[in-house]
């Protein structure tokens, strides 16, 4: 015998039935989905019901880290020596690089006085662990530990040591959420390193490629050739890493080449990236009508981070 | 063995509302653990599932009201859209509620059965969803619905076993 109670009685008043239940609830769904969706005036609940799970989400992430805690604690001697010996031979090679660098440094600053020329504004940075990899598969993004208060503003650039990572797109008060270069139809203006070629790299949702659109047949770009940012969308800094070329496909056929391109940074290797804060705020957009170069991509960029 | 293949004809403690409600929490936190990669992709919907079993054996204590607002924690934790999960879920619990009698006629394999069905039009939902506002559906997220399924018999069993009265040590 069924011993639960499972059956309606129709003589107790059990509320609405299912059905108007399920219609209810809908149309409150497609309510907030269509306000979510076209508007964005529900940030601020967002927010309040992210404080409340705070804690709760920081406590299914620590089995993650005790692992990772641990299992680098007990890695082998043998292991550490080598890489030791690895790191001091780069660590040399690199400051070798690094003198040179400072050198260059120096005579850039004085080239830039003598001719007047208006100092690049310095970025601060900001060190950030990552809390979450990509929470839907969906969509490329991921959340990192500082937030509201520790100063992130929606639209600030996130790097690693190399290359560009994404954007924050949200900010709560100990969280931000970062999309990253690859999300689908995310667009970061680059320009090549080889010839200085400003173009357009697009995400395609899928963490290890990336495309350049809308370039002619015949355009001057190889496999192999690097793009770093450009610094015209005033979202990131000028000259950072982004993607290599590495599939160029030219049919005729095709008003546009077909270029592949694997983004430089490993968001999925390292913990801790760089928030870089906003960049030096650039005069004023001048009306439509302006045909300053770069125009393009920067509207681009627009929509594609909305 | 035979009342674990009909975990439903034997005398279970009524649920209490704290026990309800600690194992939504548990299934929460599972769900928010950080699933990466094709772990990510075949990861069961631990709040689906849970919402699936009580809406089947509990009809009058979890219901549409209880999935919508927990659609409303998960879309906050998963950053997506309001309303998404909220929506996949209040039809998920409706389906649950329809069939609750059906499906406790049938085994621990059958339930499954249904159980993938009802979850597959839940995912197609969350999925319509984002092909409407977003415009592109990844296909690997159905294959969520598929292990969740899977996960309905030991579950069912797991959370019957906690149920179970337990012997008084004073008899005998």
């Amino acid at each position: 015998m069924v011993l639960e109670d499972t059956r309606a009685l129709p003589f107790f008043n059990r509320g609405p039935s299912a059905v108007a239940r399920l219609v209810f609830f809908s149309v409150l769904s497609l309510l907030l989905l269509f306000v979510d969706a076209r508007y964005r005036y529900l940030e601020s609940t967002r927010q309040v019901i992210a404080i409340i799970i705070y804690p709760l989400q920081r406590l299914t992430a620590l089995p993650g880290e005790l692992w990772h805690g641990s299992t680098e604690y007990i890695s082998l001697q043998s292991h550490l020596v080598a890489r030791n010996e690895q790191l001091r031979l780069q660590h040399d090679a690199d400051a070798a690089q690094l003198k040179q660098f400072e050198a260059v440094l120096n005579e850039n600053a004085q080239l830039r006085a003598l001719l007047e020329v208006k100092q690049r504004a310095d970025y601060t940075v900001l060190a950030a662990q990552i809390v979450y990899l990509e929470r839907d598969i969906f969509k490329r993004k991921l959340l990192v530990d500082i937030g509201e208060q520790a100063g992130v503003q929606a639209g600030q650039a996130v790097v690693d040591n190399q290359g560009v990572v994404g954007q924050v797109t949200r900010t709560f008060p100990w969280l931000s959420e970062v999309t990253l270069v690859t999300d689908k139809d995310n667009v970061v203006p680059v320009q090549v390193v080889r010839n200085g070629l400003r173009a357009a790299v697009f995400g395609l949702g899928n963490i290890s490629e990336m495309e350049l659109r809308y370039q002619p047949v015949g355009v001057d770009i190889e496999v192999g050739d690097e793009l770093v940012t450009s610094g015209l969308d005033g979202t990131y800094p000028s000259a950072l890493p982004v993607a290599k070329v590495i599939r160029i496909e030219r049919d005729p056929a095709y008003p546009f080449a077909h270029i592949i391109c694997v983004p430089l940074a490993g968001v999925d290797r390292h913990r801790t990236l760089l928030v870089v804060s906003s960049v030096s705020s650039l005069p004023p957009r001048p009306p439509d009508s302006a045909t300053e170069d770069g125009s393009r991509s920067k509207r681009l960029t627009k929509r594609g981070v909305r | 063995m035979k009342s674990l293949l009909s975990p439903d004809r034997e005398f279970l403690l009524p649920a209490s509302r704290r026990f309800i409600f600690a194992t939504f929490i548990v299934a929460v936190l599972l769900e928010w653990l950080p699933w990466q990669g094709w772990a990510l992709a075949a990861r069961p919907d631990f709040v689906a599932l849970m919402l699936l079993y009580w809406c089947t054996h509990k009809p009058h204590r979890v219901g549409i009201g209880t999935a919508w607002v927990l659609g409303i924690l998960v879309d906050v934790a998963d950053a997506s859209l309001f309303g998404q999960h909220a929506l996949a879920y209040s039809v998920l619990a409706f389906g649950g509620l329809v069939l609750n009698r059906r499906v406790q006629m049938f085994s621990l394999k059958e339930q499954s059965a249904h159980v993938f069905g009802l979850l597959l039009v839940g995912y197609a939902i969350y999925a319509l969803v984002h092909w409407q506002v977003r415009g592109f559906v990844v296909w690997e997220y159905f294959f969520g619905s598929l292990t969740s399924a899977l996960l309905w018999a030991p579950l069912t069993l797991f959370i019957q076993m906690l149920r179970r009265p337990r012997r008084n040590p004073n008899e005998l």
